[in-house]
């Protein structure tokens, strides 16, 4: 009923190339865009737009750089939480060092930085795979945050060690309300899931899932292992940089290089497995599971419990039944939420008909 | 008719809108009448929950007492919420966010117990109108009130705490001129918490002749034998132990008496300064000193009173009623008593007594806290906290500490009175470093 797709005819490969064949899919995609954009940064409150929104989407753009790395191209990576790092320190060096830097620019250029320091540490994947790259990417989360403690120079020589994110303006116009903030963050997310979702489906996605898939077979097909291996770490470090940038500056307003902890990079993965390895969607659905579901929980037992209960068990149920859910949701759907709601349309395509 | 499919998709349909639907419940049942809202962002889980069950639960404690014993302040009851932050930046600005309105109420002072936290609302209190405390953490330079309006180091600050460990082991050592050669190793958490006092370390080693040997430590800590070598190589005379955590802080401990080096030469900050640092060491931490802000004991008039009032009453907060006057809890008691007097200055300045403030009075009623030892005597907490009184510019007061001594069973003050810090060389790199804050944030000082 709410797919009727007869009469829609695709009657080109551009129109048969896109990413939302179906006219009702684009329009609903349209509408939650305009929604974003138009009616949330009206409707919704200062604690939504700071303490959940512009994090969800930050580290839904972290967790799609991780999903290209490790949902497409199949290299476990633990260290996403240290370009992230590295992007938030560069961008913070980019503004303070050159003058009249303006901020776009410095998110890209931290972007590349990230990149860079991306390719380094992917090296070992061009002789190891699995577990054993894990380790070594472990090794990159661990060096990054040390090398950024140990040398002052980064933090401006500041005595705490912590350091203030200069406040964002683009071309004059200043984006320091929750709203402008949300803004510039859904902007800069939308564009960049777009290019994800555009490679992911071309040849350079092709060329990941290969390398996923069987990284023999694809080098005897022809395709560079080294270029391909390298770019996809390069890409995915892309990510993780600017979501470190956004994250010390649209949100956090201030890091300190232990803030990125090797349990952030623990949870960007898990966001990546429950949200569905290998999909765009499932890195925004992931990251909103492992962010957004603890808070609920908790505004729940608040609620629910208030005052009745001693505020250290609500606490520890929190957690309990966080980790309970985890365990429930990949039992019920192994391939992630992402796969869920592939399910749910595939079901909506023929609803209320049941083939 | 339905197969597995839809079955699993419907499930987990329902439960997002199940959990979706939580946020519509309201958090806090809206009280009528006169009411002054806190909002507590504690944490109850985690490796330092001890310390936060303790602190927060004596700021409970004490607001909770307040109600029962006057009816509030001038007929104005505290009341408050929690958040559990459990010691995570992110999670602190969310819990930020979530306790600053409730309803019609808005909170005003914020005590998060933990720097990262403290740093990632620092930028947002002088919009929000909140008063950023960082009791004896955080930010050591905003002790200058003129740079940071909004934000106290109330009672001491990192970097006072230094110099006053160091003013203390220079007294054991015979005077200032007696620490010429000797060796003090600052044994720290490689973190930016280790990092805070080296400011303060190294320029009194300049001073004073003393070498500062830095020994910094991977957290989590529990692995510190390359660092005991070091110490027992170096010949260390004094440690200052920054540590964070009973793990590290019991291994240290443990280590030294590993390689037999006196605790009696190891000091403590107060994060390795509580009893659950110190228990799990057993035998092996009897003699060793730390620097607190509030002292632990229940000989205090005041501790006495909660107990009989409040846990009387069975509403008292901590779980295991064995830990009252146990050093976190008594500090906690200590904040609570910071706010409430914040709240009666407050009232009296802006000439609202019996009602509600707003932001900008909590912030001139806490810029006023004036404990005399009359008052202390008073508040039946003379010896707990020294008297001190804050100003427009200096938002730290007092700058003291006491060492305590463990004999394994308890904390005992060494120093009858407090020991004090070197007042004016804080407070000229304090106003060193909020300059330059202010530069770079192009902000401007107020005149005070």
């Amino acid at each position: 009923m709410f797919y009727r797709e007869a009469g829609q005819f695709r009657t080109s490969y551009g129109q048969d190339g896109q990413i939302f064949p179906l006219r009702q899919d684009r329009w609903a995609m349209l509408a939650l865009l305009a929604a974003a954009v138009l009616v949330v940064p009206m409707v919704a409150s200062d604690y939504w737009l700071r303490a959940l929104l512009i994090p969800w989407l930050i580290f839904s753009l972290v967790a799609l750089g991780q999903n290209i790395l490790t949902g497409y191209a199949g290299q476990l990576s633990l260290g996403s939480a240290g370009f992230m790092a590295v992007g938030a320190f560069a961008c913070y060096n980019f503004m303070l060092r050159v003058d009249g830097m303006p901020f776009l620019v410095a998110l890209v250029l931290s972007g590349l930085c990230a990149a860079a320091v991306g390719m380094a540490f992917g090296l070992p994947s061009l002789r190891i795979r699995g577990l054993y790259l894990a380790v070594a990417t472990l090794a990159a989360q661990f060096f990054i945050v040390w090398a950024l403690d140990k040398f002052g120079w980064f933090k401006n020589n500041d005595p705490s060690g912590v350091i203030t994110a200069q406040p964002i303006v683009i071309l004059g116009m200043g984006f320091n309300t929750p709203q402008e903030k949300y803004l510039l963050v859904l902007g800069i997310v939308v564009v960049l899931a777009l290019l994800a979702k555009n490679m992911a489906r071309g040849a350079t996605g092709r060329a990941w899932m290969a390398v996923r898939d069987m990284d023999v077979a694809a080098e005897v097909m022809g395709l560079p292992l080294m270029r391909t291996k390298l770019q996809a770490f390069a890409i995915s470090s892309f990510y993780c940089g600017v979501g470190g940038a956004l994250f010390a500056f649209a949100y956090l307003g201030t890091v300190e290089p232990s803030a990125f902890t090797i349990d952030m990079s623990f949870r960007i993965l898990f966001m990546i497995i429950i949200g569905g390895v290998g999909t765009i969607l499932g890195s925004f659905l992931g990251a909103g599971f492992i962010l957004l579901l603890p808070i609920f929980l908790s505004v729940l037992f608040h609620a629910v419990a208030g005052k009745t209960v001693d505020a250290s068990i609500t606490s520890a149920v929190e957690l309990i039944v966080f980790g309970a859910l985890i365990i429930v949701f990949l039992i019920v759907e192994p391939h992630g939420l992402a796969r869920l709601w592939q399910l749910t349309k595939e079901r909506l395509r023929l609803w209320p008909f049941p083939h | 008719m339905f197969d597995d499919g839809i079955s699993r998709s419907l499930r987990g349909l329902v439960a997002a809108v199940a959990v979706a639907a939580a946020t519509l419940v309201p958090a806090l049942a809206q009280a009528q009448g006169k009411e002054q809202y806190f909002g507590i962002p504690s944490y109850r889980v985690g490796p330092f929950a001890a310390g936060g069950t303790g602190f927060f639960g004596g700021i409970i404690d004490y607001l909770q007492y307040v109600n029962m014993k006057e009816g509030g302040v001038n007929g104005v009851q505290m009341v408050w919420a929690e958040c559990e932050t459990e010691y995570n930046a992110a999670r602190g600005v969310e819990c930020y966010q979530r306790l600053l309105k409730k309803g019609d109420l808005q909170m005003h002072i914020f005590e998060p117990l933990a720097t990262p936290i403290a740093y990632g609302v620092l930028n947002r209190v002088d919009d929000d109108k909140v008063v950023l405390t960082q009791y004896g953490y955080g930010r050591s330079d905003a002790a200058d009130g003129r740079v940071f309006p909004w934000v106290f180091s109330t009672m001491t600050s990192y970097w006072s705490q230094a110099s006053a460990i160091l003013n203390w082991i220079s007294t054991k050592e015979g005077g200032v001129d007696k620490m010429k050669g000797k060796k003090i190793a600052h044994l720290h958490l490689d973190s930016a918490f280790g990092r805070e006092p080296l400011p303060v370390l190294r320029r009194l080693a300049k001073d004073w002749g003393f070498e500062l040997i830095e020994i910094p430590v991977a957290a989590p800590g529990i692995e510190q034998q390359a660092q005991w070598l070091r110490i027992r190589q170096e010949r260390a005379d004094w440690v200052i132990s920054w540590g964070f955590g009973a793990g590290m802080n019991s291994t240290a401990i443990n280590s030294a008496a590993r390689i037999n080096f006196p605790r009696e030469k190891m000091v403590g900050v107060w994060w390795a300064g509580s009893e659950e640092d110190v228990l799990p060491a057993g035998d092996a931490a009897k003699g060793y000193f730390a620097a607190a802000n509030v002292p632990s004991g229940k000989q205090f008039p005041l501790v006495q009173d909660i107990e009989k009032v409040v846990y009387g009453a069975g509403k008292g907060n901590l779980s295991d009623p064995k830990r009252i006057g146990n050093i976190y809890w008594n500090r906690g008691v200590t904040a609570g008593i910071f706010w409430v007097e914040a709240v009666r200055n407050g009232q009296r300045i802006a000439n609202k007594r019996g009602q509600m403030l707003n932001g900008d009075e909590m912030r001139l009623g806490f810029e006023a806290l004036n404990l005399t030892p009359a008052r202390l005597k008073e508040l039946g907490i003379e010896g707990m906290l020294p008297s001190f009184k804050l100003s427009c510019a200096d938002h730290e007061g007092a700058g003291v500490v006491k060492i305590i001594q463990w004999d394994g069973a308890k904390w005992n003050s060494v120093t009858p009175d407090w020991v004090s810090s070197d007042r004016k060389m804080i407070r000229e790199m304090v106003e060193e470093s909020a300059a330059k804050y202010a530069a770079e944030q192009k902000i401007t000082p107020r005149k005070c």
